[in-house]
């Protein structure tokens, strides 16, 4: 019969075994998914689309990219973010730096 | 090297005994360990795969950008815009582009309506994105009526679905010609919704957007370097509800972890003095413990993270759906491209095994110094 040690380790072969064939599958999924990429890729460059449609519920969760500067506060400037998404994602990144020559930093304190 | 296997695999065997002598405890531990290591991996894997996915797919979006502000919103680009664009030395190619969103009370969900600068769908026809032909069962050569914001029904022809495999940037897309979009959304003549435009050398968007805002100050130029970084930071931690949710599963687990590791129940304690006494060495007795955290740990990281790997990339991570959708009826069907980061991975195994493994041995040793008689007093 076999020692306990042995079927532990037995089962943690296993399982390093399943570990690393998660990195083979993984491996294999994206060649799989070359020619899937392509399209999207080919679909955002005939479209000259600028974002993910991964959240569909308002203007600026469906394009957060391209989201005014104040969207989040569209109803007044202390309005509460009612979109369950917008607790999800950060804001733009054009929004977050603040330098010289930044052109979405001056454009923000030129609306302040 | 033989010797010390065969007192290592003796150690094992009795920590598997006296692990199983606790069974429902020690059962418990390991699911909700493997459970926590599970939500992480999933985030991670899922985070990360969405990042690379949209930095290499974004990769062909316009590389500027520019919108119209009037009174801090967007607004439309009127004519004469462009020519003073065409002005700015370094812009290669501009487009106006025409979209805009239209919402469908018949589902209560948005769409992005859109007007293609190549191969437009003739006028009266629409390509569709597949999350809308699902919504609205739509299929080649059907008809569907929106109503327009001015209450004039419009009917097109669905001439097109766009194909599932871009459903993750295609979902709500509703494709027609300019005069189409300028009828249904009664678009002024020769205005457009915004400019896409491309520099000649790479290197000089940022001088271009610098050019823009100098000569038109209502424009807010958009590069794709920060469209790219705002995909980034998308999913950024900070902001996520799903790392406030797991926050408190984190805070759960340390608590418990913390309570194994600050004391030793009475019967662990009797159990290291009758070791103690028939003659185990304290070193042995730390040795059996280390073990006994290193399989519990490594079983749930193994178990959580092969589990996380299936639910997101085999089940298009299912179990995330309800927090991702949000409020948003369309919601796109996708298959990440798994991208697995050694280092995220190397991370996550760092800071779930090894506190572990660590924080049981502080007791342990606490109690295996003890004297023997002491430590089965209690």
């Amino acid at each position: 019969m076999m020692r306990p040690a042995d079927r532990a380790l037995l089962l943690l072969v296993a399982g390093g075994c399943a570990f690393g064939l998660c990195f083979v599958d993984a491996a294999r999924l994206r060649a799989a998914a070359g020619a899937d990429e392509a399209e999207r890729t080919r679909l955002v460059a005939q479209l000259r689309l600028t974002d993910l449609a991964l959240f569909t519920e308002a203007r600026y969760t469906r394009h957060p990219s391209q989201a005014d500067l104040h969207s989040a506060f569209q109803d007044h400037p202390l309005a509460l973010e009612h979109f369950p998404t917008g607790s999800l994602i950060s804001p733009p990144a054009g929004l977050l730096k603040v330098g010289a020559g930044d052109t979405a930093a001056a454009e923000g304190s030129a609306a302040k | 090297m033989k010797l010390w296997l065969a007192k290592q695999r003796y150690l094992i065997d009795f920590t598997l005994v006296s692990l199983a002598r606790r069974k429902t405890r020690n059962l418990g531990l390991l699911f909700v360990y493997a459970v926590l290591v599970f939500m992480l991996a999933s985030v991670t894997l899922y985070t990360h795969a969405l990042r690379q996915e949209a930095a290499r797919v974004l990769a062909a979006s316009p590389e500027v950008i520019v919108q119209r502000m009037v009174a801090g919103r967007h607004d439309l680009i009127p004519p004469g815009y462009m020519e003073k664009i065409g002005r700015i030395r370094g812009v290669q190619k501009m487009e106006g582009r025409l979209w805009g969103y239209y919402y469908d009370a018949v589902t209560k969900a948005n769409y992005t309506f859109m007007v293609p600068a190549e191969n437009p769908p003739a006028a009266g026809e629409i390509v569709v994105g597949p999350a809308l032909e699902r919504s609205r069962g739509l299929a080649k050569n059907n008809g569907i009526s929106f109503r327009s914001y001015s209450g004039k029904l419009h009917t097109f022809i669905v001439a097109d679905v766009l194909p599932q495999a871009s459903e993750l940037v295609s979902a709500d897309l509703v494709l027609m010609s300019e005069q189409n979009f300028r009828a249904f959304f009664d678009y002024p003549a020769g205005h457009y919704t915004d400019i896409a435009l491309s520099v000649a050398n790479p290197q000089e968007v940022r001088n271009v957007a610098i050019k823009l805002a100098a000569a038109l100050p209502d424009a807010r130029p958009i590069l794709k370097d920060e469209v790219l970084r705002t995909y980034a930071s998308i999913f950024d931690w900070r902001e996520g509800i799903v790392l406030a949710l797991l926050s408190a599963a984190i805070l759960a687990f340390g608590i418990l972890a913390w309570e194994k590791a600050s004391g030793l129940s009475a019967e662990e304690k009797r159990e290291i003095g009758i070791l103690k006494a028939i003659g185990w060495e304290t070193g042995d007795v730390i040795k059996m413990k280390f073990w006994e955290g290193l399989l519990i740990s490594l079983t749930a990281f193994l178990v959580g993270f092969i589990a996380a790997y299936v639910h997101v990339f085999h089940f298009a991570a299912s179990l995330f759906e309800p927090v991702l959708k949000g409020w948003a009826v369309l919601y796109p069907r996708f298959q990440l491209t798994p991208h697995i980061d050694g280092l995220q991975v190397a991370t996550l195994f760092f800071f779930t095994v090894v506190p572990y493994a660590a924080a049981v041995l502080v007791p342990i040793w606490k109690a295996a110094i003890t004297d023997p008689d002491a430590v089965m007093r209690g």
